[in-house]
């Protein structure tokens, strides 16, 4: 059993190990390789089984480059048991072509290898202008071992007056009751002040809720906002829908 | 050393990309490409016999003072430079087709990778490594790309013609064995 062929039967492991492969071609070269096929006599309807078993399961939208390919597989799987002619010398074996592109894609990897090499090998040498680090980038990883950072964490929760423990709080704002309210100061007068609006010692949460609502309000053209200086008074008016109704 | 090591030196010092041939012969017009060469000989033997921590490499058709590879550990441990990022294989892939192909399309080399590669084009280009070279005269006139001076550089090359040739490869693109319909499995 091979690696990817493993992979696939496996639902959890291999969408990781798909996203090593570069593509399609990548996929069936390393199946080939792993079984040792030669490249020129693929043994197509048991790689192409293996091939849509490897992509099973994947999101279509990602796989749409390996979809291809598992259509291309099944067709020339297809092509090999159509029955045909004795002697026909016209016959071209269908799997040519996908051999061709294989060999293709065989010898862009071994550029890449070298490429690759040539890259390390340059890394490691610097030209000027480069330019340093910036200071404030936060400080390398800490070396430190397990005990030391056990010891730590234990001196923090030591420092700590009472254990801090996460608590819900139920969020105080009332938008609807905002709205109500507000609506009804529109119904008693025909404008009003923001102030206003926010009722009696207001809570921030209350004019959150106020301004959200006042806001809201707005947006569906039932009041007018009306500031005639910066920083100044805001008038709540009577809106247009609200006019008309 | 001479004046012309000195004036090579100073400008190799102060340029952040390798200076072609052209560029160092017009720190003084007198001297011949002879004289050049042979200045920056004298300045690459300084380097290498003198005891530096920098050398003098041909890289992408110019010349450009570079600190020595064994130097590079301790300095990145520092925290002084960075390396430079590497490239995922399918950039990889992707330059490898263009290096080899150009001038060459998109089409071509998605063609040859199995996958759509504009995503992949697009860093190459943002990244200096690639650019467009052209047009096809083909069905809607397509960009064609091709490799950049800065493609040289990040791989030490000194050109184009130190890539290995096809025919050197493993797998060279052979007319292939005719495969008999009884091996049809």
């Amino acid at each position: 059993m091979t690696v990817v062929a493993r992979a696939a039967v496996d639902d959890t492991g291999f969408i990781v190990r798909l996203e090593e492969f570069s593509g399609p071609l990548d996929l069936l070269l390393t199946l080939i390789r792993e079984q040792e096929i030669d490249i020129t006599d693929i043994p197509i309807a048991q790689i192409a089984d293996q091939f849509v078993a490897a992509i099973h399961g994947l999101g279509l939208n990602q796989a749409a480059d390996y979809l291809e390919m598992a259509a291309r597989l099944l067709r020339i799987k297809i092509q090999l048991l159509l029955p045909r002619p004795l002697n026909d010398e016209d016959w071209e074996d269908p799997r040519a072509e996908l051999v061709r592109r294989l060999l293709e894609y065989e010898q862009v990897h071994e550029i890449v290898g070298w490429l690759t090499g040539r890259a390390t090998l340059r890394a490691d040498r610097f030209p000027r202008g480069w330019t340093p680090p910036d200071p404030e980038r936060p400080p390398p990883p800490l070396i430190l071992d397990l005990a030391q950072l056990l010891q730590t964490v234990d001196d923090v929760i030591r420092a700590m007056p009472q254990p801090l423990l996460h608590r819900v709080v139920p969020r105080p704002l009332d938008v609807e009751g905002a709205t109500r309210r507000v609506e009804a100061l529109l119904r008693e007068r025909g404008g009003f002040d923001l102030r206003e609006a926010f009722g009696p010692a207001p809570t921030p949460a209350d004019v959150i809720s106020t301004l959200l609502a006042i806001l809201e309000l707005a947006r569906l053209g039932r009041v007018r906002l009306v500031q005639a200086t910066p920083f100044g008074t805001v008038d709540i008016r009577r809106g247009p829908t609200e006019q008309a109704a | 050393m001479d004046r012309l090591s000195k004036l090579l030196e100073a400008a190799l010092f102060s340029a952040s990309r390798p200076l072609t041939l052209g560029e160092l012969r017009r720190l003084d017009p007198d001297a011949s490409e002879a004289d050049v060469r042979g200045a920056l000989e004298s300045v690459r033997l300084r380097y290498d016999e003198g005891g530096h921590g920098i050398e003098l490499v041909h890289v992408a058709e110019g010349y450009q003072v570079l600190t020595r590879p064994e130097l590079a550990d301790m300095i990145v441990q520092a925290q002084l430079v960075d390396r430079p990022r590497r490239l995922s294989t399918a950039a990889m892939e992707t330059l490898a087709i263009i290096a080899y192909r150009q001038p060459v399309g998109r089409a071509e080399v998605e063609e040859i990778r199995g996958v759509a590669v504009d995503g992949v084009l697009r860093l190459l280009v943002e990244r200096g490594l690639v650019d467009v070279v052209g047009r096809s005269e083909g069905l809607g006139r397509p960009l064609l790309y091709g490799t950049t001076p800065l493609f040289l550089e990040l791989l030490g090359l000194a050109s184009l013609d130190e890539l290995p040739r096809l025919d050197e490869l493993s797998v060279a693109l052979t007319p292939l064995v005719a495969v008999g319909p009884d091996l049809a499995p």
